[in-house]
């Protein structure tokens, strides 16, 4: 018996994106990943004494951008806290965050599993800094014989995003992050890049048994980096919790940590050992007003956001399945939709890009942004064939050409001479050798069998080594035949 | 001609005429260093090369024929805790004793800019907690007028080298009256501007929301050309100001005719000594034949401006030191593990006043706590700005001693750290409110130098200055020099 007939799980998340800034939260200094350790540091973001923060305003931006995008409030008075906690890699032993005023409060998102459509909310979205990378010699800092910590990442700014405990499957979870993550990437607040940690989740789940409504105690997993083992811990975790509970115990309140290599989770602290974050208002920061004209300049910039792109596909004609793919990534649409005001039909398009294109990419473990072809140049090679240039199966060829040196569809068929033959004398004289070398396929075409006709065709295509033109063959075929 | 005795603007007037050159004076300044340092003690660190390599720049200049600014050429020292770039900075704390900053506080960038000698750099008490300087890691400075007697504090090295005539003029801090008071206790002039006056970047921090720079200087005319200097905004601090910085000495000479003093009485109450109070009532008859008006006026909640100090002070110090931990600079203890060193190095780095400080700090911000300690210290806190708005309704300016008392011995309050906590008692109100408020010489008690407060509305340091200048002007108390025969035999009249 699965734990669910028995149990309703409760789940809410905690995700921490790195915003796209050039510059630091508080500071000059790079946001740049990777990097020789310790080299994109100052005074400031090192935490030397007597340095001061001075807030970069794009991080309010893009805050509010995410803000308006995610459906929430933002407030016309925000400030910053601190949160004080020893770590080595945080240079100040406080975090510069924000506490009890957020910028953003009361948002939600939609999204769909199973067909059904369903409202999570977001309790508040802050900005903070990011801490530094410690690298230990053994396993854990207790445990090594040295710690490194390199500070590049410290002052990297992030926004906190927590969604309400409205979340009831792990395929719900997913729906959220992956539909968060995508009105992320599409309002480019921050790159997304999740395998280099710029997006983290913090899982905070509970069970209850079926039709009762109080929480269960809860368990918050830190520091997930990717949807595959957000589920993996998830399923773990619900499982143990549902045995824990089934044995007649208690769940403890407390933080754990996902051990991917394991395949499970562990108890990092529990609510007894949590740290008092002893929070207080930044002296070192002024209150942060937000005129509404700021709020509605940066409404202006917001791009079409996911969902109302994928109904703009399927008023297309897209199927849902096609709308959501192509929408999976702002830019596979934007790549998309370039295309698309260069060749009108989505429909074919919708086929090359989804067939070919993303074939492509992933046979060569390339993003769209890497794509050597632009669309533009797949636009192009769509109309080629629809001139009747080349033939649809020539043209698989020429993408893949196109794919590995970046020409134009045109100049791959003039260099290649794959044009198809569209010359009608010059097929004629084709088909009749063809027609003399054959006689017994005319004569059972006469006959009555019109499967003989195909044979004919190709027996002219590999005469013309496939660039003859297919209805052209057809047409002449029929009229020397009749 | 003893040129150490004299002010900035006299020593400005003699570079531009030739009469001495800065590398003269500088000499001048780093000989009686060496002669009395033996004695005052107030200097942690003494720049003396790079000191004189200034001065040669600047003689370059006269002698080229340039024009220079007021400050150029002038020998002064910073309290130390304003980071220099590549001179140790240590906050008479053993935590920062071999810390070098790779950068210079705003203050440090102005003055030199306008071409000022830095001779060195002040003791203090330790992180600028304290009220007498014996706090500091290193050793206690000496009141240059007794120096059996503590010059008060923090910035007591401060006040003494201007006082002992070692610095023609010093940067103190002043969080809770660390730059009035020794400028009381030492018979100098102390300014504690505005908050936001002046930029904080690159002031290792006490209390971020309290902490300000200032200058203590020989008489209001150099004090009104150092602020000159370090006043306004700095981009590098977001509490900094955009104001429409006045050139201070224009206040300067304007008569005090109808100016309204008030004389809120809760800062004669009890502890404040009564032959103190006494000089405090003749400044007032000073004033009045100046022509200013004054009356007896009240700040209600006076009374509380000590416990919410010491609860919002405390707060940012617990968390604005929490830096110090072993791990990137500063003072390392070896440990068994991460948290034995942290701990070690935190129990050996700091000395006992601090980490009072710390703990209170701590456990104010402590969950449970929070609200009964820190939130209603913020209340108190906006209570006491309400009194002094209200105040400066009907009174340009607010007058009161600077310090219950004169400077006291070593040790007579080093033991009990309350009554230590109330030296501050007279200045500690304008830092909550954050307006500004300076001390100037008012007289003496038994030969000791008592200072007279004076209270401004937020960015009106100009008002002050005028009355502060007519009565230097009227009185010229700050003309009587420190007498010890250890101070006296060196030169200065």
């Amino acid at each position: 018996m699965a734990w669910s007939d028995t149990y309703e799980m409760v789940c809410g998340v905690e995700t921490h994106v790195e915003l796209a800034t050039k510059s630091k939260i508080f500071c000059g200094c790079t946001t740049e990943f990777g990097g020789e350790q310790n080299t994109h540091v100052c005074a400031v973001c090192s935490g030397l004494p007597g340095v001061l923060p001075v807030l970069n305003k794009e991080v309010v931006n893009l805050a509010i951008k995410a803000g308006l995008a995610l459906n929430g409030e933002i407030a016309e008075f925000s400030k910053f806290d601190r949160k004080n906690y020893y770590y080595p890699d945080l240079p100040k032993n406080y975090q510069t965050s924000q506490y009890d005023l957020p910028i953003c409060k009361n948002g939600w998102l939609e999204i769909t599993v199973d067909g059904a459509k369903k409202r999570i909310g977001i309790t508040r979205a802050h900005m903070e800094e990011d801490a530094g990378k410690l690298v230990h010699s053994g396993e854990t800092i207790t445990s090594s014989d040295e710690s490194y910590v390199d500070y590049n990442r410290t002052g990297v700014p992030l926004l906190e995003i927590v969604s309400e405990p409205d979340l009831r499957s792990i395929a719900e979870v997913v729906a959220y992050l992956e539909q968060l993550v995508q009105i992320l990437d599409y309002t480019q607040v921050s790159d997304c890049r999740l395998e280099q940690g710029s997006v983290r989740f913090d899982i905070n789940v509970s069970l209850r048994p079926k039709g009762t409504s109080d929480l269960g105690t809860r368990t918050e997993t830190k520091n997930l980096n990717s949807f595959a083992s957000v589920r993996h811990c998830m399923e773990y975790e619900t499982e143990r919790q549902a045995e824990v509970l089934d044995a007649g115990d208690k769940v403890v309140q407390e933080t754990r940590t996902w051990d991917e290599g394991k395949g499970i989770t562990i108890s990092l602290r529990s609510k007894e050992e949590a740290h008092d974050y002893r929070y207080f208002p930044e002296p070192d920061l002024v209150p942060l007003v937000i005129e509404r004209s700021w709020v509605e300049e940066i409404r202006r910039t917001l791009p079409e956001l996911p969902t109302e792109r994928r109904m703009r596909y399927e008023s297309l004609g897209l199927s849902e399945y096609d709308a959501g793919v192509l929408t999976s990534s702002r830019a596979l649409a934007d790549f998309f939709d370039e295309a698309l005001s260069r060749y009108a039909d989505a429909k074919i398009l919708t086929n090359w890009v989804m067939g070919e294109f993303l074939r492509l990419l992933k046979a060569n473990q390339q993003s769209v942004l890497d794509s050597p072809i632009s669309p533009v140049q797949l636009a192009e090679l769509l109309e080629l064939i629809d001139k009747g240039s080349i033939s649809g199966k020539i043209a698989k060829g020429v993408l893949e050409d196109m794919y590995a040196t970046g020409k134009d569809a045109a100049l791959i068929i003039k260099e290649k001479g794959l044009g198809q033959i569209s010359d009608e004398a010059a097929l004629a004289e084709i088909v009749e050798q063809v027609i003399a070398a054959h006689p017994q396929s005319v004569e059972d075409y006469r006959a009555g069998k019109e499967r003989a006709i195909g044979f004919l065709v190709g027996q002219i295509m590999k005469a013309t080594k496939g660039q003859a033109n297919p209805s052209l063959v057809n047409k002449l075929l029929k009229e020397k035949l009749s | 001609m003893d040129i150490t005795a004299k002010t900035a603007g006299e020593l400005h007037d003699l570079l531009v005429q030739k009469e001495i050159t800065s590398t003269e004076l500088t000499h001048a300044f780093l000989d009686r260093v060496r002669r009395l340092e033996g004695q005052v003690q107030a200097y942690v660190t003494v720049t003396d090369k790079s000191a004189l390599k200034r001065a040669a720049e600047v003689d370059a200049k006269i002698a080229r024929g340039e024009a220079i600014g007021t400050l150029e050429g002038i020998p002064m020292a910073l309290k130390d805790n304003m980071c220099t770039e590549g001179i140790r900075t240590t906050c008479s704390s053993k935590m920062l004793e071999e810390f070098v900053p790779p950068y210079s506080a705003e203050v440090a960038i102005r003055l030199q800019e306008a071409g000022a000698i830095l001779l060195g750099k002040l003791n203090m008490d330790e992180f600028a907690m304290g009220s007498s300087t014996e706090n500091s890691r290193f050793f206690p400075t000496h009141n240059p007028w007794d120096l059996e007697r503590v010059p008060g504090g923090s910035s007591g090295g401060a006040a003494a080298s201007v006082a002992a005539a070692e610095a023609v003029y010093a940067l103190g801090s002043d969080t809770g009256g660390s730059i009035r008071q020794p400028a009381a206790f030492c018979g100098v002039v102390g300014m504690k501007p505005t908050y936001g006056a002046v930029s904080r970047y690159g002031l290792i921090a006490f209390a971020s929301s309290l902490d300000q720079i200032g200058p203590l200087t020989k008489d209001v005319r150099d004090n009104a050309l150092v602020m000159n200097a370090i006043a306004g905004h700095d981009r590098k601090d977001s509490t900094s100001v955009r104001f429409d910085k006045p050139d201070y000495t224009q206040f300067l000479g304007k008569n005090i005719k109808g100016l309204k003093i008030g004389i809120p009485r809760e800062y004669f109450g009890e502890g404040i000594d009564s032959d103190v109070a006494k000089v405090i009532w003749d400044a007032v008859a000073a004033l009045k034949d100046l022509g200013a008006e004054a009356e007896e006026c009240s700040l209600p909640h006076t009374d509380y401006a000590m416990p919410a100090y010491y609860l919002i002070a405390p707060a940012e110090c617990s968390s604005n030191l929490a830096r110090y931990d072993g791990v990137r600079y500063g003072y390392r203890a070896e440990g068994d593990d991460l948290i034995s060193m942290v701990r070690k190095t935190r129990a050996e780095g700091f000395g006992p006043e601090v980490k009072r400080r710390i703990m209170l700090g701590t456990y104010a911000l402590s969950s449970g706590y929070y609200d009964a300690y820190y939130v209603k210290a913020q209340k108190v806190r906006t209570l006491i700005k309400q009194d002094f708005d209200q105040a400066f309704g009907t009174y340009d300016v607010l007058l009161s001693p600077t310090a219950p008392t004169v400077a006291f011995k070593f040790g007579e309050k080093s033991s009990n750290p309350l009554s230590m906590y109330l030296s501050d008692i007279c200045t500690v109100p304008v830092n909550l409110a954050g307006i500004p408020g300076i001390s100037i010489p008012a007289g003496f008690v038994g030969g000791l130098p008592v200072g007279l407060h004076l209270m401004g509305k937020a960015f009106d340091e100009g008002t002050l200055y005028q009355v502060a200048y007519a009565f230097e002007q009227h009185t010229g108390f700050h003309k009587v020099k420190p007498s010890t025969k250890e101070v006296a035999a060196h030169g200065l009249e």
